[in-house]
This record gives C-alpha cells, sequence and structure tokens, in this order.
C-alpha cells in the first residue's frame, strides 16, 4: 500500500482542481477585481498621477507587510512596528534638527546618508530588544512586542516633549540637507520609495526561497521542535526575524518624515494592524510555516487600493473600515475552507484506495 | 467463564475506516462488542487498536463506515456524545488535569452542583471515595492528580471511567503502569461489573491477562481485523500467528561483517527529572563502528531521554560523551549534528518532520550547508543530493517537491532517516525506528540500517520490541527505570534475560510476554 498515498495525491490535486485553483488565487482574483470596480465607479482611478500617489501609499504598509510576514510565518507577531515607524521618524527628524550634542561644546552633524543608517540601526536594535525578549526571556511574542509598543511610543513622545519636528530642510552650511528625497524624490520617473520596496521585496522573497535562513524560518514556524533537532538555530532564526521587521519598520519611519518634511510622534498608530491584515490577506498562516512575499505584497495592494477607491468614491471612512474588516475576515474564511476541502480531498481518497 | 452463552452484541463498527494524513491506520474494519463479557483487542504497536477505540468512544471520528448502537446507526462528533450514550474509555495516555483534585478530575465535565450551580465538593468527593474504595487504591479524593504515582493517576482513570455509569467501557493498555496487586483488583472491579452486564473492551500487549479475563478476541493487524474467536476456542499460538500473519517479519539477515574501532562512547549521562530523582541514571556505554547496539527497555525505561541527553537537547544533563575518542564539548544540538551524530526520533509527526514543507525541503533541513555557496542553496546540488536519497531509500514519491504528510507512515520515516543521513553522521541514534509503520517499509528500515552498519557507521537503536532487538542487535543494552541493567552480547542474550534485566527496580516483575519465533 505504500505507494497509494503518493498517487492519491497526485489525482486530488488534479481533482475538484477548477475550485482549488479558484480558492488558491484568491487574493490576485481580489486584485483585479478590486481593481477593475474601482476603474469604472471611481473616475480619474486608472490616472498615472493617481496610480503613483496609491502605490505610494501602497509601498508603506508594503514594508511592514514584509516584516511581518517573516515573524508570522515563524509563529510569531510583532505588534511593535508602528511604534518603531513613529521612534525612528523621531529619530531621524532629531538628528537633521539638532545633530548630536556632545556636551564639550561640540556638535556632530551628520549627513543624510548617514542619519539613515543610524535610524535604520535604531529599527533593527528595538527588533533586536524584541527578539532577545522572546528567545532568551521566553516572553510571548504577543506580550514582548506590546510592551515594547507602548516603550517605543513613549520614547518617541519624550523625544519632543510631544511636538512635531517641523521643516525639516537642514542647513547647507552643517550638510544635513536633502532629507526630502527619500519621499518626494524620482528615478526613471518613478518615486524613489518605490525603488526601494521594490530592491527590499526582491531581496526578501530571494531570501525566503534561495537561502538557508529562509528555509529555516519556515522550518522553525512549521514545527519549531524538528527544526531545533534537526540542527536549525532558533533562537538565531526568531532573532532575525524580528531585526528584520524592526528594519522595515525603520524605512516606513524614514520615508514618512521625508515625506512630510516634518516628524510626529504620533507617526505609525496601528500600523501594525494594517500589516498584519496585509500579511494575512496575502495567504501568511497566523499558526505559522506559510506564506510569501509576494503574496503579502498583493495584499497589501488590495488593502491599498480598497482604501484609496472607496475614498475616491467618497464613501465613508467609517464604512471603509467595515469593509476592510469584512474583506479581511472573508479571506480567511476561504482560506481555512481551501485547506479543508484539499485534505479531504486526500483523505478520502487515500481511505478508499487503501 | 460463561463464555459458552453467547451475548448479546451491543456495538458494531460496520467496514470504518481510519485515514490520518500519510497513515491509514484503519483499514474496513468490522467490530462487534458484546454484553457482559470482556472484549479483548490485540495487535503489535501502531496496528490500529487504539485508533480503533477513539473512533467508538467518539474521539475520532471515522474517515469511512458505520457505527452501530444497539443496531441504530450513530454518530459521535465528540467524547461528550459518546458517553452521554453510555460508552466511557479509559486512556492509554493519561487525560487528567494535573492541577486538580481527584474528586474533581472523577467528575470534570459533569460536576454535582446545588441549588445555585455551585459546585458541591463534599459530595464530590463522598462519591469519589466510593469508587476510588472499590478499586482499593488508598488514595484520598481530595489529593492533587500531580501529587500521584502514574499508576495511581492511573487508577483515578479507572475509577473516573467506572463512575460514568457506562454500557459500554473501553481500557486501552490499563494495567501497563500497575503493580501486580493492583492489576489483581482491577480484574476483580471488571468481573464485577462484567456480572451488571457492561461490555468491556480491554487491550493490552500482556497475552497471558487476555487469555484470563477476555471473553472474545480480535486481532489487529496493519490497521485490518485478521482475527475473531472466542477466547475458549484459541490458545497463544493462535493470537501470535494472527498478530503476525504469514508475512512474518523480515529482519534482513547480518552480513557478519565485524565492528572496528570505538567510535562512540558516553560516560556517566545523568539527567535530573523534574519531579526528582533522575530520568537517565548513571548511563555508560560504547560503541563501535559498524556495531548495531540495541538498547531494550519498556516504556518510560529513559532511552529517549539518553538519546535526548547525547543530541544535548537538556541542557541540564550532565556526564561526557565521545566520538572517535574526541571528547565532545559542544553542548547544543546544532553543533552535535556537526561532530557527527544524529538522531532519528520516537515521534515522527512532532520531532522528526515539518509536515508542512515540501519532502525534498525536509530531508535537506539538516544539511543545509552542504548545498549553500556564499549564501545561496545551489538547487541543482540540493535536487541531486534529493533524488540520490530517494533512490536509496527506495521512497515512494512521485515528486519531491510534495508535501511530506501526503506520504505513507513508513515513507515518512525514510524521510526522517535521509535527512539524517544527509548530514554525513558517524553515529546514528535511532529511536523505534519502526513505530507506526507497516511491514514493507519496517524491512526496508532493517535494511537500511544493516547496510549503514556495513558501511562503518555506529548505530544505536532503541525499541521495546523483543524481536526486533533480538535479530538486528550485535549487542544488546538494556535500560531500565533510568539505569542500564544488562549488556548481552547477542550470542549470549536470552528474552528471558532481556526481560528480566528490563523489569530491575519496577517492583513486582510484569509477566512475561509470548513471543513468536520461526
Amino acid at each position: 500500500m505504500t505507494d497509494i498515498p503518493a498517487k492519491a495525491s497526485v489525482a486530488s490535486a488534479s481533482n475538484g482542481s477548477v475550485l482549488l485553483t479558484l480558492m488558491k488565487a484568491r487574493t490576485f482574483i481580489a486584485l483585479i477585481a478590486v481593481l477593475i470596480f474601482f476603474s469604472i465607479a471611481a473616475p480619474n482611478f486608472l490616472s498615472a498621477a493617481n496610480l503613483i500617489l496609491m502605490s505610494k501609499h501602497v509601498a508603506l504598509n508594503a514594508f511592514l507587510a514584509m516584516g511581518m510576514t517573516f515573524v508570522i510565518i515563524t509563529g510569531g507577531i510583532d505588534l511593535s512596528v508602528g511604534s518603531i515607524v513613529g521612534l525612528c521618524g523621531m529619530v531621524a527628524g532629531y538628528l537633521v534638527l539638532n545633530g548630536i550634542d556632545l556636551q564639550v561644546g561640540y556638535t556632530i552633524y551628520f549627513n543624510v546618508f548617514e542619519i539613515a543608517l543610524i535610524t535604520l540601526a535604531v529599527g533593527i536594535l528595538i527588533g533586536a530588544v524584541n527578539g532577545l525578549l522572546i528567545t532568551r526571556l521566553n516572553v510571548a511574542p504577543f506580550i514582548a512586542t506590546l510592551g515594547v509598543l507602548y516603550v517605543a511610543r513613549g520614547l518617541a513622545l519624550l523625544s519632543s516633549d510631544g511636538r512635531t519636528f517641523p521643516n525639516l530642510v537642514g542647513k547647507p552650511d552643517l550638510g544635513t540637507t536633502g532629507f526630502g528625497f527619500l519621499g518626494a524624490g524620482r528615478l526613471l520617473g518613478l518615486p524613489v520609495s518605490i525603488w526601494i520596496l521594490v530592491v527590499v521585496a526582491l531581496g526578501a522573497a530571494y531570501l525566503a526561497k534561495y537561502t538557508p535562513l529562509g528555509r529555516h524560518i519556515f522550518a522553525v514556524g512549521g514545527n519549531e521542535r524538528a527544526a531545533r533537532i534537526s540542527g536549525v538555530r532558533v533562537n538565531m532564526v526568531k532573532m532575525f526575524v524580528y531585526m528584520f521587521s524592526g528594519f522595515c519598520a525603520a524605512i516606513v519611519g524614514l520615508i514618512i518624515s521625508s515625506e512630510l518634511m516634518a516628524s510626529h510622534p504620533a507617526t505609525g498608530e496601528s500600523f501594525e494592524l494594517n500589516a498584519i491584515a496585509a500579511a494575512v490577506l496575502g495567504g501568511t498562516s497566523m499558526s505559522g510555516g506559510r506564506g510569501t512575499i509576494g503574496g503579502t505584497i498583493v495584499g497589501a495592494f488590495v488593502i491599498g487600493i480598497l482604501s484609496d477607491g472607496l475614498v475616491m468614491m467618497g464613501v465613508s471612512s467609517f464604512w471603509q473600515m467595515v469593509i476592510k474588516g469584512l474583506v479581511i475576515i472573508v479571506a480567511v474564511v476561504v482560506d481555512q475552507a481551501q485547506r479543508r476541502l484539499q485534505s479531504r480531498v486526500t483523505l478520502m481518497q487515500m481511505a478508499k484506495a487503501g | 467463564m460463561n463464555a459458552a452463552i453467547d451475548h448479546d452484541v451491543i456495538l458494531k463498527l460496520v467496514d470504518v475506516s481510519k485515514v490520518y494524513s500519510g497513515t491509514v491506520a484503519v483499514k474496513r474494519a468490522n467490530f462487534e462488542v458484546r454484553k457482559g463479557a470482556v472484549n479483548v483487542l490485540v495487535g503489535e504497536n501502531g496496528a490500529g487498536k487504539s485508533t480503533l477505540m477513539k473512533i467508538i468512544a467518539g474521539v475520532e471520528q471515522p474517515t469511512l463506515g458505520r457505527i452501530l448502537l444497539e443496531g441504530e446507526e450513530v454518530s459521535f462528533s465528540s467524547s461528550g456524545e459518546a458517553v452521554s450514550r453510555g460508552i466511557g474509555m479509559v486512556f492509554q495516555e493519561l487525560n487528567l488535569f494535573g492541577n486538580l483534585t481527584v474528586a474533581e478530575n472523577i467528575f470534570a465535565t459533569r460536576e454535582i452542583t446545588n441549588r445555585f450551580r455551585k459546585i458541591d465538593s463534599r459530595e464530590q468527593e463522598r462519591r469519589a471515595a466510593e469508587f476510588l474504595e472499590r478499586l482499593e487504591a488508598g488514595i484520598r479524593p481530595d489529593m492533587l492528580v500531580e501529587d500521584l504515582r502514574i499508576g495511581q493517576q492511573q487508577l483515578v482513570e479507572i475509577a473516573k471511567a467506572v463512575s460514568l455509569d457506562a454500557r459500554i467501557l473501553i481500557m486501552d493498555e490499563p494495567t501497563s503502569a500497575l503493580s501486580a496487586a493492583e492489576v489483581e483488583i482491577l480484574f476483580k472491579v471488571i468481573a464485577d461489573l462484567k456480572a451488571s452486564g457492561v461490555a468491556i473492551v480491554y487491550i493490552s500487549h500482556r497475552l497471558e491477562e487476555l487469555i484470563r479475563i477476555g471473553d472474545y478476541i480480535t486481532v489487529l493487524r496493519d490497521g485490518r481485523i485478521t482475527g475473531q474467536e472466542k477466547m475458549k476456542n484459541v490458545d497463544t499460538q493462535w493470537i501470535v500467528r494472527q498478530m503476525i500473519g504469514s508475512d512474518a517479519k523480515d529482519f534482513a539477515k547480518a552480513d557478519g561483517h565485524v565492528p572496528g574501532e570505538e567510535i562512540f562512547r558516553a560516560e556517566d549521562i545523568c539527567l535530573p527529572r523534574v519531579t526528582g530523582g533522575l530520568a537517565v541514571d548513571h548511563v555508560s556505554l560504547s560503541l563501535r563502528t559498524g556495531e548495531i547496539l540495541g538498547i531494550y527497555g519498556l516504556m518510560g525505561a529513559g532511552r529517549s531521554e539518553l538519546f535526548d541527553c547525547i543530541m544535548g537537547r537538556h541542557g541540564h544533563a550532565t556526564g561526557t560523551i565521545f566520538i572517535a575518542g574526541k571528547k565532545v564539548r559542544e553542548r547544543d544540538t546544532t553543533r552535535r549534528i556537526r561532530r557527527g551524530l544524529a538522531l532519528i526520533p520516537e515521534d515522527r509527526q512532532r520531532e522528526g518532520l515539518v509536515s508542512i514543507l515540501s519532502v525534498a525541503s525536509n530531508l535537506t533541513l539538516a544539511s543545509l550547508s552542504r548545498f549553500v555557496r556564499l549564501f545561496h542553496i545551489s538547487g541543482a546540488k540540493e535536487n541531486q543530493a534529493v533524488a540520490q536519497m530517494v533512490r536509496e531509500l527506495a521512497i515512494k514519491v512521485a515528486d519531491p517537491a510534495q508535501e511530506v504528510s501526503s506520504l505513507s507512515g513508513g515513507n515518512q520515516q525514510k524521510v526522517v532517516i535521509g535527512k539524517a543521513l544527509l548530514t554525513g553522521p558517524k553515529v546514528l541514534l535511532m529511536d523505534e525506528p519502526s513505530r507506526g509503520i507497516d511491514v514493507g517499509a519496517k524491512a526496508d528500515v532493517f535494511r537500511t540500517m544493516r547496510k549503514l552498519s556495513r558501511d562503518g557507521l555506529g548505530i544505536l537503536f532503541a525499541t521495546s520490541d523483543l524481536d526486533e532487538v533480538m535479530a538486528l542487535s550485535d549487542r544488546i543494552a538494556v535500560m531500565s527505570n533510568g539505569k542500564l541493567t544488562g549488556m548481552f552480547d547477542r550470542a549470549e542474550a536470552t528474552e528471558a534475560a532481556l526481560v528480566a534485566a528490563s523489569a530491575l527496580g519496577h517492583g513486582p516483575v510484569p509477566h512475561t510476554e509470548s513471543h513468536a519465533h520461526d
């Protein structure tokens, strides 16, 4: 009987395949559906200017959602990303305006490139704090990142006493000008933030598919015990995903501050929820082990297009929230239905064959 | 025994099959349970006994087939429904809440309440005491379950099932942790229940026990029912024949190669138990290249724990290990694998496989660094290694990109073995390598073990199957209660000696199991 299961599952792949294929491609179908719907319902929706504007909105959520995807694949969650966005924005703003006062009569000013690196380092560092809490001190990811959410937000508010750092143009004599490039600059007609998104997304997708680390991320989420016995350094993998999530959040903090040319300490509130929604919509399983970067990006686009399109149609923001919630719930319900259908088909065939 | 009178059938399974992802646990089983009698169910490990019972008790739902209770078709979606229809079960793995008292456990989900829906603990404890009295267990109903010995916990589990006033009572290996005296008391209780018309389904490995108390016997092999008889018509020989079947186990023959130098030595391995005492108690052993050292022992003897210590899975374990004469200082699993140790864990699903990943990803999980240039996994190299393992181990899979959970148990086990082999080990630790896989796959696994030992690997394998340990090992170590209680060369090992050594430190010697020879 040993050869039967193999045959059975091959058969099940072709059996009832239409429904299964439709279910598997649901995120794509949703994306195409919202595109078609809004191009008919909202005037100017398909104009180049609008599409670029929308992608800039989507990009912010997409960064966070990519970091979130890796975290969720390992079976964790990162609630602190929104606060990291806020704090990193404040760090960048502070450095542009004030530099670092060495307390001996000198103040160091950094150029924009250095400021970006320092800000990214701060994001990674906060991610590392999350990781250490989870791996070394055995705090549940939900609690650890919830704590860091509050701490980081509090620090962001403390850094300016709750005020906004305005007008981040910098001073030419200090070499701090050019901060606006990230948010407003363009390369080959596309906004810089989109290019960064493309680079990070390709990198993340490559990492997930072609590197041992990527394989280990999936293994840890699929079965942590088996991964550990196979010699996977589970703690290092977890450290990495939270640090990567922090890195993505820092990018978003930089871009937002740069777009607004100002840093506001409340920036990024509830961003973590949008990121989770995009990941889940893109097929990431909250129980770990499943998910793709591509799916998450598509998920982020569905959510982003949905909210921008509804705004253009003049739908009230209260209704927008209701609709967004329903879309997420439907996505997960379909996901579960697909899993059940698939496993039932396989099991029934094995039972009959065996 | 009044098995001469035909008892009424109370429950009937018709063509019941149960499939888990990857394994067919029960295949088209037809099984009858008779009133006022002890219906015995017997079969080897992994034959599907427990699954069949879980289906009757409503814990699992059959994939196909019907259940008839007193002629009426029923389907239980939970054990609660089965209980409400008068079916109770004593589970093999204890289903008790350690943080609750004995009385609270016995009345869990059926709490006795007063007018205001407040739990009447005094009444619960009084009634619980009655049941415990019958079992002469000396357990107070207000004790916490976690403070009881494992045998006492088993008695609580039995008391709980008896208190259900069930018409059908299923007992899955109820005596596995009981002392001889406790077993006698249990048999008395069973006789009482039988007299009052309860249908008892009794599962055990101890053939003597079965022949003593059984009225009807059903034998399962590889998920199929191979024999159903009245107990008075059968003898041990018949049972064993039905259990093992015509296709007697195919233990690849020894090829007479001579083991070489010492490759592995463990000295003074100790692992403290959370509840006090030692789970592994000062164990030392050595292994030569090309040698298969079988570690025989009953459940809970500390075999798996010893393997865990060797692999560095417990930070608080003490003792030293040497590979090829060199002390292994690395304390974590990752680096011990690099030093040449590999473990095939006992629990395939929980520890062996990442079930949602593909066959290929599982195979290479432990050895990815072999296929990496800089940081890129070379797809060609990886596929080549996967294809080689699939061929060498005869893994039956259409496409290695398939999810590993779609394979049968035996092929899943081969994937776990392949994963370990790809790390290029010097010493292979195999924990119950033949558990829950079918006959053909077992033969493949045993053949692979022989081949690996011929290639110079040292193999340590743990098993609770006497035949297996006798047939495959060059030397046999016996563990009991965390201690090494015997070390035999194959030439001098006898089943009686192994069984005796495996019972040391366990109080009364358990019944010796009869085993077939061919």
